[in-house]
């Protein structure tokens, strides 16, 4: 078993998780209250990672971060570096990988919102933005936190992407599922077996949390 | 400038006849202002619309000074600033906070010194003692109301809405509710706009009733005006009592109180403390006419009195009578050719003393 790979793999999992946070909450606010008609083509283009092949993201993220692409040239003229085969590179591309994981709960959440509350909280004289933060997070809390912790856990198994856009880089790209599909090309199946049951283990302890959270705030509010 | 509200808004609706309202009033002519009209008739989006919640694709509405609203020059103001105090039909209490944390929600302006004291004032005003820290589920009803209209007080606004503020609760509770939420309206003597489809709330709390139905404005006046004259058969149909009469409750016995009433003396269901006036409401059809007493029934009230007025009303006749007070009896046409009624004939109005409707009023 890699420590190395798992603590990229941490890395990875944690700042795409925070990150969808700061571009995933707006994102969940404006699908969840704009009345703009066209809205439905934002909400398509957000799920898209869900049916994608992995492969297919991966190699248009690799093409528009790529040298030869205005934000890869736009990225190397500001930092110096490329983005491609980079961990920087790779958290963008996990970060547009899970976006639906993030978005989705936190919009179901926001939706459930009653909008009396919302109303009456303007008219008691907060901002919208006020009232985001003041009312409709602190009402929203258990989707929020499932947002989070789904991208996380999205992020810890990743494979297509990562060997699309990071390669295979110890230390830098290497994350833990490449490192369980090295093993077993070196027929290395006891390593493997090491990282496949570390990898199981958090994973279920994950959804654990998820589902047992989700269950204890459903018998407080219960649904209308 | 006179303190005016001037409001005048169309709003069309997919399914549903569209809103099209006009109503213009004084302020120092009515501090609370009743919105009254069946559901559907539109009320609540005249009031969502005064408190920016709902935008209308034509009109104009002007509060004092200033214009929240006015599509031709495109103004639009948002709910955050209008200074308003707004209280939803389900009172939309906060969840997460305390009743505490609910009526401090909008002071965020204020000190934290001024805020602890402006939520102690409300406390104190709104009979919340000792529930500061409970949370909304855990309260009464009537609680709950108390909590949802100090929270909308609490900032001082210029102009209270209150969408139906009674209707959430249980009926008991409603009539106790009506008295408390009347005297704190005067106390706060704070501009209110109250909407409600209920006659005796809308006697009970407005200085000044705007009845609405299918989207308009259709009559304003007093409440007794508007019960007592309504300006067409459509306001006589929403109103739907005809007689609304001032008394006074002189005595209180199992359950019945006698009101006087100009010197006649009526038996109406009581509840209601010696001396306090209130308004008698009698509908038409709960008064049944005789030819001369015939002797004992189970009605405690039967009045002598004279015909003053007759007047058709479809297949029944609305008849007018002096019996101390005016008091209108229908009646079918048969009848009153069998009873010989006409004008300045002598009869009995006989009235069941749980018909005689008594609501509290202000003096």
């Amino acid at each position: 078993m890699s420590w190395t790979a798992i603590w990229v793999t941490f890395k990875l999992a944690s700042l795409t998780s925070m990150a969808l946070l700061v571009i995933g909450l707006p994102i969940a606010y404006w699908l969840t209250f704009s009345k703009w008609r066209w809205k439905f083509l934002v909400e398509s283009i957000v799920a898209l990672p869900l049916v994608l092949p992995p492969t297919v993201l991966g190699f248009y993220i690799l093409v528009a971060i790529g040298p030869h692409s205005p934000i890869g040239r736009l990225y190397t003229d500001i930092v110096g570096q490329t983005l491609p085969f980079s961990f920087q590179g790779l958290l963008v591309a996990s970060i547009l990988y899970s976006l639906p994981f993030a978005v989705q709960p936190f919009a179901t959440a926001f939706d459930q919102v009653d909008r009396n509350l919302i109303e009456a909280s303007w008219t008691l004289g907060l901002s919208k933005a006020k009232t985001f933060f003041k009312l409709i997070i602190p009402l929203s809390t258990a989707g929020v936190i499932t947002g989070a912790v789904l991208s996380f856990a999205h992020t810890l198994g990743e494979f297509g992407v990562v060997l699309m856009v990071g390669g295979n880089i110890e230390g830098v790209t290497r994350t833990v599922s490449i490192d369980i599909y090295d093993d077993v090309q070196a027929l290395n199946y006891s390593a493997a077996a090491n990282t496949a049951l570390f990898l199981l283990v958090v994973s279920y302890a994950v959804l654990l949390f998820i589902y047992a959270m989700n269950r204890k705030v459903w018998a407080v509010w219960p649904q209308k | 400038m006179a303190a005016e509200v001037a409001i005048e808004i169309t709003k069309t609706f997919p399914a549903r006849a569209c809103i099209s309202a006009e109503l213009k009033y004084e302020l120092q002519q009515a501090t609370a202002l009743v919105l009254f009209g069946p559901s559907g008739s539109g009320k609540t989006t005249v009031l969502r619309s005064i408190a920016g919640l709902e935008w209308p694709e034509r009109g104009r509405i002007r509060f004092i000074s200033r214009t929240w609203l006015d599509t031709a020059a495109g103004i639009r103001v948002a709910p955050q600033d209008r200074q308003i105090g707004y209280m939803a039909q389900d009172y939309a209490l906060f969840p997460t906070h305390t009743v505490a944390g609910n009526i401090a929600y909008g002071l965020s302006a204020l000190t934290a010194a001024e805020r602890n004291r402006r939520v102690d004032e409300m406390v104190e005003l709104f009979q919340l003692r000792g529930l500061e820290t409970s949370k909304p589920r855990e309260l009464s009803g009537g609680q709950q109301q108390r909590v949802a209209l100090a929270r909308a007080v609490a900032p001082r606004p210029q102009l209270l809405l209150l969408d139906e503020p009674l209707s959430a609760l249980d009926i008991p509770t409603r009539m106790q509710l009506r008295g408390e939420l009347r005297t704190l309206l005067k106390r706060l003597a704070l501009p209110s706009i109250i909407v409600t489809h209920d006659w005796a709330e809308t006697l009970s709390l407005g200085d000044l009733v705007a009845v609405m139905g299918e989207g308009q404005v259709i009559q304003v006046g007093s409440p007794q005006e508007v019960f007592c004259r309504p300006a067409n058969a459509t306001v006589a149909q929403i109103v739907g009592v005809e007689t609304v009469i001032e008394g006074h409750v002189i005595e209180e016995a199992d359950g019945l109180a006698t009101v006087r009433v100009n010197g006649t003396l009526l038996k109406g269901l009581g509840g209601y403390a010696i001396g306090s006036p209130v308004f008698v409401c009698v509908r038409a059809e709960d008064v049944v006419l005789e030819q001369g007493s015939t002797g004992l029934t189970s009605a405690r009230n039967h009045l002598n009195g004279k015909v003053i007025g007759i007047i058709p009303h479809g297949v029944m006749v609305h008849v007018k009578i002096d019996c101390g007070f005016p008091l209108v009896a229908m009646v079918t046409r048969g009848a009153q050719q069998e009873l010989g009624i006409e004008l300045g004939s002598p009869v009995v109005a006989i009235i069941k003393a749980g018909a005689v409707h008594l609501v509290s009023r202000m003096e």
